[in-house]
């Protein structure tokens, strides 16, 4: 079986002869023949914009933003992320966090060993876990797109 | 050498990674129409909510104990499987899925610490989608099923097994000793393949656990039980018996039931229900490509509603030929419908059958007595051009106008008051991060 599920044949399996006649038809018409298309050598694939932004198929998730904090860094309210769970969160990266039950989209800054979370609003101040609250990056943001009216 | 990859609780692991707010808490997922618990979180099963437990006998708990109790949201827990079996299948070579939770995986052959190598993949399937699983390792299915059910309870509760075979248990890393041990400390009921009938009788011939049932005499076992049981014991002591499925044949056999969300009596209610029924089922046919000869189809009054009058009866009927044509087969499912209704019951599921399964290359023409148009070409590209539409634009875009025409939740569909959104499957429901 083939990955579409359809049985195949092994190459070294006998096949059947076909037994039934063959007609030919002949048509009043002539055929050209001209030089091979020279695009024949330059086989192509259309670039995938999937393929272009998801590297963790398995790992990766599409969230729908709310709030305008991450305006400067182009993620905008109604945005939709693609968050990937497969990658190790870095300084600078934006992340969606874990805190308090509830998913936050920031800037993930660590810094001597402290995280905070930054947003890209001058407006809102940076979030620093408190004591005995939990911070837990659940992902990393590897793309934001904002669909425009038309 | 097998791995069994297994999903911990896997409804409400799915369900928890969307809401963070349900992880510490005791979470069940219902049955439909908001049944029973058919999926528990360890906290639900310290509280002592048994599997199966009726939700309106539980849901008094939610303001004593804090208990969350959610409809089945089986479009999240399909793709949510679809990513863990993925991965899992990285593992070894071959991989047979063997329900939405489970997978087996053959990794004979493979070089390396194999206990190591399934942690690297339990690790990766918690980090990349979330869920928890256990992984149990063994020479044949059934023990690569018991390391699991090992892995799993040593997780839970550490007196029964060692600690160090939670989350990933190799058996096949073992001295005979300390297998005889973890054996021993098996219940016989908690082998795959013994069933609670066989497992009674088994304890009282005193074979209570795992290593005695391993030491009986396969001969003995299948003069005295089964077959089944027989292969069993032979399993458990290293003979691989079990087949691998990594290619699962076509069904043999298509069904689509469902109870209703609320008692039915009206005949046009229980056919916009079969003819919905007879659409789901002929969209599984087609999707195997195959064709059905005959069609069952059953109603029936609830057993359980005891001052009800009751009624049961199902008929078949043969297709006039071999197809999957949605409207031939809502067809048979009305007629069989207008055969058995009987007015004035309370009904409360229903359901069709697709028999008689053959491929559909395999198709007998049968002499010209009857429409032609319903075999025509033309017909087969309609149906290809339905699912096409469904699959593109939703469920339901284009469907038989017997199967309702309403937009609103018809009387008969399921009662699912408690599920949360389609995170992963709909554009309109996905989950909302704050910024």
């Amino acid at each position: 079986m083939d990955n579409a599920g359809r049985k195949t044949v092994p190459m070294n399996a006998p096949l059947p002869l076909n037994v039934t006649p063959l007609w030919v038809q002949s048509l009043p018409a002539t055929v050209q023949a001209g030089f091979p298309s020279p695009a024949d050598d330059h086989a192509i694939t259309r670039l995938d914009l999937m393929e272009q932004l998801i590297k963790h198929p398995q790992a990766t998730f599409m969230l729908r933003v709310r709030g305008d904090s991450m305006k400067d860094a182009g993620i905008m309210d109604g945005s939709v992320v693609l968050v990937d769970k497969a990658i190790q969160p870095r300084n600078g990266h934006v992340v969606v966090a874990c805190i308090d039950n509830e998913y936050l989209c920031k800037y993930f800054v660590q810094r001597a060993g402290r995280i905070r979370l930054k947003a890209a609003n001058n407006t809102y101040p940076d979030i620093t876990p408190k004591d005995g609250q939990t911070l837990e990056i659940w992902g990393v943001v590897v793309a934001s797109i904002l669909q425009h009216k038309c | 050498m097998y791995a069994l990859v297994d999903g911990n609780n896997f409804y409400v692991s799915c369900e928890r990674v969307f809401r963070p707010d349900l992880r510490d808490r005791p979470v069940v997922v219902l049955s439909n129409n908001d049944g029973c618990a058919i999926a528990r979180s360890n906290e639900a099963k310290a509280i002592g909510i048994k599997m199966g437990a009726p939700w309106f006998q539980i849901e008094k708990l939610q303001d004593e104990l804090g208990l969350v109790g959610l409809s089945a949201n089986f479009p999240l827990y399909a793709d949510m499987s679809d990513r863990m079996m993925s991965l899992a299948a990285g593992l070894g070579h071959r991989q047979e899925i063997y329900s939405i939770d489970e997978s087996f995986v053959d990794v004979t052959g493979i070089r390396g610490d194999l206990t190591e190598r399934s942690r690297k993949v339990r690790s990766r399937i918690l980090q990349w989608t979330g869920l928890p699983t256990c992984i149990g390792l063994g020479p044949t299915k059934t023990l690569a099923k018991l390391a699991n059910h090992i892995a799993k309870t040593a997780e839970r509760k550490p007196d029964v097994y060692p600690m160090h075979h939670a989350q990933v248990c190799n058996l096949g890393a073992l001295s005979k000793p300390e297998l005889d041990e973890l054996l021993q400390a098996t219940d016989v009921g908690d082998v795959w393949g013994v069933g609670r009938r066989i497992s009674a009788q088994l304890i009282e011939s005193g074979v209570t656990n795992a290593l005695e049932l391993s030491k009986l005499d396969p001969a003995t076992v299948k003069a005295r039980w089964s077959v089944v049981l027989e292969r069993t014991v032979r399993e458990l002591q290293g003979m691989q018996c079990i087949d691998f499925e990594d290619s699962p044949e076509d069904k043999k056999q298509i069904a689509c039931t469902r109870s209703f969300g609320q008692p039915v009596t009206e005949r046009h209610h229980l056919q916009e229900a079969l003819s919905e029924f007879a659409s789901r089922a002929a969209e599984k046919l087609r999707r195997q490509n195959g064709h059905a000869g005959q069609v069952l189809a059953f109603i029936r009054t609830s057993p359980f509603r005891q001052n009800d009058k009751q009624y049961t009866r199902s008929a078949v009927v043969p297709l006039p030929s071999p197809t999957a044509d949605t409207a031939q087969i809502a067809e048979a499912a009305i007629a069989i419908l207008h055969a058995i209704y009987k007015p004035n019951f309370n009904y409360a599921k229903a359901g069709i059958l697709l028999l008689d399964l053959q491929p559909a290359t395999r198709h007998q023409y049968t002499l010209d007595l009857e429409d032609e148009a319903l075999h025509s070409e033309a017909r087969q590209r309609l149906m290809q051009t339905l699912d096409i539409v469904n699959k593109r634009y939703g469920r339901g875009t284009i469907k038989l106008a017997s199967s309702g025409t309403k937009t609103q939740r018809s009387i008969w569909q399921m009662k699912q008051e408690l599920k949360t959104p389609s995170y992963t499957t709909n554009w309109d429901e996905l989950c909302f991060v704050r910024t």
